[in-house]
């Protein structure tokens, strides 16, 4: 019964590894993810042979980006178990901001800090309200949602903002400009998902992002700062926000009221096919990339393949909830 | 000289006496077992200690000094730790990760610094060695037994290098085979020179482990006597209060 192996017995039960790195990919979220979007561009590829061509690549590699970066700034929230429903929101006020203080002849560099900054203002009132009065992130940011989308018409009062002036071309240049043959924004997307990622496995701050949605009253009892942590990921998205309003506005060249309308629920499905469980403890950048990926392939290829787009959503929803019985599935196996 | 001392603590909530003219000593290295009913003020004294909250009246002598701790990581700081009857662990992480969590080990490079994960691994596979446990640094916490989670929670008390433990019933929620391998763990805390006091409602494990044993009766320490010289019967009699003392 009361077993005592000896040490060396012990060194090697300690250097077993309890799985394969094969055995590691084949139980991952994003894997299957990837083969869904490669067996659906194959499936469609048939049907619709335009589908494949180099032009609508381009094209889907384009507009992917926008959810891409807000879903790789949802990862960590919904990690540590919060949720954010503002960001179409934020995304909507950043960007006619943007219109207005390039229309009021601000230098480009100033006007592109002044949009971060409300997109982090917003997220630490969000994060705020979550961590130090202790209200339900879904709650706090559907309050949000509506407080920040009625400012966006106000401060536009209703208008389209087309006219950027002076700091116009520099915004239109980086929106639908690339560099080495790569879109800006995918540059954008790349460079963020590899810095998240990093920061999430390399750094305290991804550890304690991780031990919060784990257990956060364990996370507490440990000394860490289970609140500030929890604001600087609700902030960090709202910065991830104002930097995609910036990329959005200066691709489509003009900035309505309605920008980003419903796009949170895209982002936060993004996330969550690409294995961010909504309960906390799980995550990556590259999920969320993926997941957007698939969902920017379902809506294209849904359109090249003649079908009626009403049934767009029908198709998302069907992957969401796939995506949450695979995590459960993998989850009981485990 | 003893690690603690406690003189005549008491501790009031409004009108209700939860503890009432405690005093005890316990030495370097000893295992002494706390026991009492549900409502005895076990709790509330083990909180005292461990800094949750401040007795209302006595003397706590800890390592020599008189201490006044505000709050848990002022106990901490002075090497008392405690593993929580809910172990307090985050099922998600690694068993390594979970030891050095909000402690973690840092590797800089230039100005960045960041997680020296083979460093921590290879510490942790160093304190399960020493505790003689089975559990392997990698492994994720979820998927491990309830005395490979006691072994990760008694782990990051060696860490810290604690020269008090306290356990609020490591084994109320575990398999009789897993209890055999707790109750090995805390001797070999022993072995280390650490001292633990271990609340407990299960009277072999306690005296499977105890040198003392300690009953408290709502809120008076009723009995404080060698485990050698008393018996599960006598300490059963004071915990429900058919002796009056011992």
């Amino acid at each position: 019964m009361n077993k005592s192996p000896d040490a060396s017995n012990l060194d090697s039960v300690f250097s077993l590894s309890e799985r394969s790195k094969l055995g590691e990919m084949l139980r991952s979220q994003e894997f299957w993810i990837v083969v869904a979007v490669l067996i659906i561009g194959a499936v469609v590829g048939m049907i619709a042979p335009r589908f494949l061509t180099s032009a609508n690549m381009a094209n889907i590699l384009q507009n992917f980006c926008f959810t891409a970066l807000m879903a790789i700034g949802m990862t960590p929230v919904i990690m540590t178990g919060g949720i954010d429903i503002s960001v179409g929101s934020t995304l909507g006020l950043t960007g006619v901001l943007l219109g207005l203080f390039c229309a009021s002849g601000y230098p480009f560099a100033v006007v592109v800090l002044f949009v971060l900054l409300v997109g982090t203002f917003v997220g630490i009132v969000n994060g705020a309200l979550v961590s130090y009065l202790k209200l339900p992130p879904f709650i706090v940011t559907l309050g949000m949602m509506s407080l920040v989308r009625s400012q966006t018409l106000v401060v536009t009062n209703n208008q389209v903002v087309y006219d950027f002036g002076k700091a116009g071309d520099t915004l239109l240049a980086l929106g639908s400009g690339s560099f080495l043959g790569v879109p800006n924004v995918l540059w954008a997307v790349i460079v963020s998902a590899v810095v998240m990622q990093w920061l999430l496995s390399m750094t305290k701050w991804g550890r304690y992002v991780r031990a919060i949605g784990g257990n956060e009253n364990a996370a507490r009892l440990s000394g860490i700062p289970v609140d500030r942590i929890k604001v600087s990921t609700y902030a960090l998205l709202g910065a991830m926000t104002g930097m995609t309003a910036i990329f959005l506005v200066g691709w489509m060249g003009a900035a309505t009221n309605a920008l980003g309308q419903g796009q949170e629920l895209q982002v936060i499905a993004a996330t969550v096919i690409g294995g961010a469980n909504l309960l906390g403890g799980f995550g990556t950048s590259f999920g969320a990339v993926i997941g957007s990926v698939l969902i920017e392939v379902i809506r294209n290829a849904l359109l090249l393949a003649g079908v009626n787009p009403f049934w767009q959503g029908t198709f998302v929803g069907l992957f969401i909830l796939f995506a949450v019985l695979l995590e459960r599935f993998r989850s009981t196996r485990a | 000289m003893s690690l603690l001392e406690l003189k005549n603590i008491s501790r009031q909530f409004g009108a209700i006496h939860a503890v009432e003219d405690v005093s005890f000593k316990i030495e370097p290295g000893e295992i002494v077992g706390l026991m009492g009913d549900n409502g005895a003020g076990k709790s509330t004294l083990v909180k005292m200690i461990a800094g949750n909250f401040p007795a209302s009246s006595g003397k706590m002598v800890f390592d020599g000094r008189e201490v006044q701790f505000s709050q848990p990581s002022d106990a901490r700081r002075a090497g008392i730790e405690i593993v929580y009857q809910d172990l307090a662990l985050c099922d998600n992480l690694s068993a390594a990760a979970n030891v050095f969590l909000g402690r973690e080990i840092m590797r800089s490079v230039g100005p960045f610094k960041f997680l020296d994960h083979r460093k921590m691994r290879e510490r942790a596979a160093e304190l399960f060695r020493e505790l003689q446990s089975e559990t392997r640094p990698r492994d994720v916490v979820k998927r491990m037994s309830g005395g490979q989670r006691q072994a990760v929670a008694i782990a990051r008390t060696r860490l810290a290098d604690a020269k008090l433990v306290l356990m609020d019933e490591p084994t109320a929620a575990i398999s009789v085979r897993q209890v055999a391998e707790v109750l090995a763990l805390i001797k070999r805390l022993k072995e280390r020179g650490v001292a633990v006091i271990l609340i407990s409602h299960r009277m072999p494990d306690v005296f499977g482990v105890c040198e003392r044993i300690m009953v408290l009766r709502r809120g008076h320490l009723v009995a404080n006597k060698l485990a050698s010289t008393s018996s599960p019967e006598e300490i059963t009699a004071l915990i429900v209060g058919a002796k009056a003392a011992a």
